[in-house]
């Protein structure tokens, strides 16, 4: 079974909103017709997005880190929207785990956003249906597009490589060695809905220096003892080495 | 949540609508063969026109909520899941039971009971339907409670049996002491189960934390910005934007005015035999019912809240 999904790497996201732009330029200019955006140029401009990036401080000045958190539909092994959905519109596709909305047949009675504990679902106020982060399941199925370029827009707008994509149930994929070597986690584990998309926790940055790295302990020089080493910072040290 | 005014007319009328209903019901299935029952056939079914309309009302209301109306069938498809398909199914068809027997006791004949019997049922199974709509949805903590269903139910029938109260004081006075006790008794019910799940909403510990909500476990974490400075959908949907003073003062208001003067009103309008009092019980109470509604889904807190707390 595969289960695409996206991890989202804490440590290394500026904030830049590049995958917001892209996720909105591909989504708007696709087949399924524009996101909606109301009043772009004038003093309460809104508009259907798929992705967002917030920001959080976390701790107390002056111990404090900017945390980016880009947030899209998580796209739930488990997913509380689908059930709920009155007419089918809402489903999880069989074969790659994502999570869709069938605009013909969504009534837009908003039931599934009440089921998402996310917020990851957003009313079109102008098609009236529900629109979701669809992981761009018309670029990563497309057969004519180079297979690296197989990916959701977002991934591919990331200037730091902070949106890795793969498929989370294959343990060799790129996305389940990151989650399981840099302890990925998902949102809001205490409502059981199994979030596929992961996120990479903050890392402390700190360097180690071993002994080894500045002396090198087989020293040919060294081991038979004929010409034995100056002592730190006495006379003549330079001379051996050179 | 940000009180949908199609959802709060849509459960209060049918509500009533259903409550009448079983009033309705429950009279024929009282009255047994007595003399009284071969009289009561305009009454029953003049009821069941209320009734009806009530329900259609509600209805119609439920279709302002939906973006594509015209899809509205579509919405019948997944009741193996659903509930809101379920609700779907169940409303037209409890308005189907409730027109025929309506012309069964106009028409005067012999079926009602059984048509009777299976509305009931119908009318049962819509009040499960429209409570579990709520309480499935696990992470709205306040409505996750049988409570709620018990509330929807308490709650519908206690404004049909007050306007069962009315209609009879206008067309079979001999039932109007009973219906004016049996509602009073259900609305006393209704205060102690609303009452209760107050108690236990005004306890509640929210499960999900803004911690949980983008999983960094330190105690301070303040949201700097939520990714755009205009509205969006999140901010319009899940949140009441009303002042905790003014919540307050709604929750006082229902509790006013779907209880004590309600039940002031039938008490006066019994004593005096004053219809009018009777109506205004009616109404009073209908008024406190779509307050309460609106506080039911005010109170109620979405834990993506939790994603959009500052602007920018």
């Amino acid at each position: 079974m595969t289960q695409l999904a996206l991890v989202i790497d804490l440590n290394v996201c500026v904030g830049c909103h590049a995958c917001v732009t892209s996720c909105k330029q591909w989504n708007t200019s696709g087949t399924a017709g524009a996101l909606v955006d109301l009043n772009p140029y004038g003093a309460d401009p809104n508009g259907t997005f798929f992705n967002r990036v917030q920001t959080f401080e976390v701790g107390e000045f002056p111990n404090t880190q900017t945390v980016h958190f880009p947030k899209s539909c998580l796209h739930c092994e488990d997913p509380p929207c689908v059930p709920v959905c009155p007419t089918g519109a809402s489903y999880k596709r069989a074969e790659d785990g994502i999570v869709l909305v069938d605009y013909d047949k969504c009534i837009g009675c908003k039931y599934c956003t009440w089921a998402c504990p996310y917020g990851a679902r957003e009313f079109d106020e102008q098609r009236k249906v529900m629109t979701k982060c669809t992981l761009c399941v018309d670029r990563v199925t497309d057969r004519t597009l180079p297979e690296r370029e197989r990916k959701p827009a977002c991934v591919l707008a990331c200037p730091a490589n902070a949106r890795l994509f793969g498929d989370v149930h294959d343990p060799e994929s790129v996305v389940s060695i990151a989650i399981a070597e840099r302890g990925g986690y998902q949102l809001m584990p205490e409502w059981g809905t199994r979030p596929a998309n992961h996120y990479l926790p903050r890392r402390k940055t700190e360097i180690r220096i071993h002994p080894e790295d500045l002396e090198r302990v087989d020293n040919p020089l060294k081991i038979d003892g004929k010409q034995p080493e100056a002592g730190y910072r006495s006379p003549g040290r330079e001379d051996f080495a050179t | 949540m940000n009180p949908p005014f199609s959802a709060i007319f849509l459960t209060t009328l049918i509500g009533a609508g259903q409550g009448l209903f079983l009033v309705l019901f429950g009279t024929e299935l009282w009255l047994g063969a007595s003399a009284m029952a071969s009289r009561a056939h305009t009454f029953l079914g003049i009821g069941s026109v209320v009734s009806l309309a009530l329900t259609a009302g509600g209805l119609i209301a439920s279709l302002f909520h939906l973006g594509q109306p015209q899809r509205a069938w579509r919405g019948m498809t997944m009741w193996r899941t659903s509930w809101l398909a379920r609700e779907g199914i169940a409303l037209p068809l409890f308005m189907a039971g409730v027109f025929f027997y309506g012309l069964a006791h106009l028409m005067e004949a012999d079926a009602t009971r059984l048509i009777g019997s299976v509305t009931a049922l119908l009318c049962l199974t819509l009040y499960v339907c429209t409570g579990m709509i709520y309480v499935c949805i696990r992470f709205l903590q306040e409505w996750a409670s049988p409570l709620t269903l018990v509330n929807y139910l308490l709650l519908g029938c206690a404004s049909g049996a007050t306007l069962a109260t009315v209609l009879a004081a206008i067309q079979a006075p001999g039932l109007v002491i009973p219906y004016a006790q049996l509602a009073t008794l259900i609305t006393l019910l209704g205060l102690v189960t609303r009452g209760a799940s107050l108690v236990r909403n005004a306890r509640l510990k929210p499960k999900s934390t803004l911690q949980s909500a983008i999983g960094i476990k330190h105690p301070r974490i303040v949201q700097k910005a939520q990714g755009f400075m205009g509205g969006s959908f999140n901010t319009r949907e899940f949140f009441h934007g009303r002042t905790v003073a003014i919540l307050r003062s709604v929750k006082w208001a229902f509790l006013l005015l779907v209880f004590p003067v309600p039940l002031l009103c039938l008490a006066m309008g019994v004593a005096q035999g004053s219809t009018s009092l009777l109506l205004a019980a009616f109404t009073i109470q209908y008024v406190g019912l779509i307050a309460e509604r609106w506080f039911f889904f005010a109170q109620a807190n979405h834990p993506q809240n939790l994603y959009y707390q500052t602007i920018s």
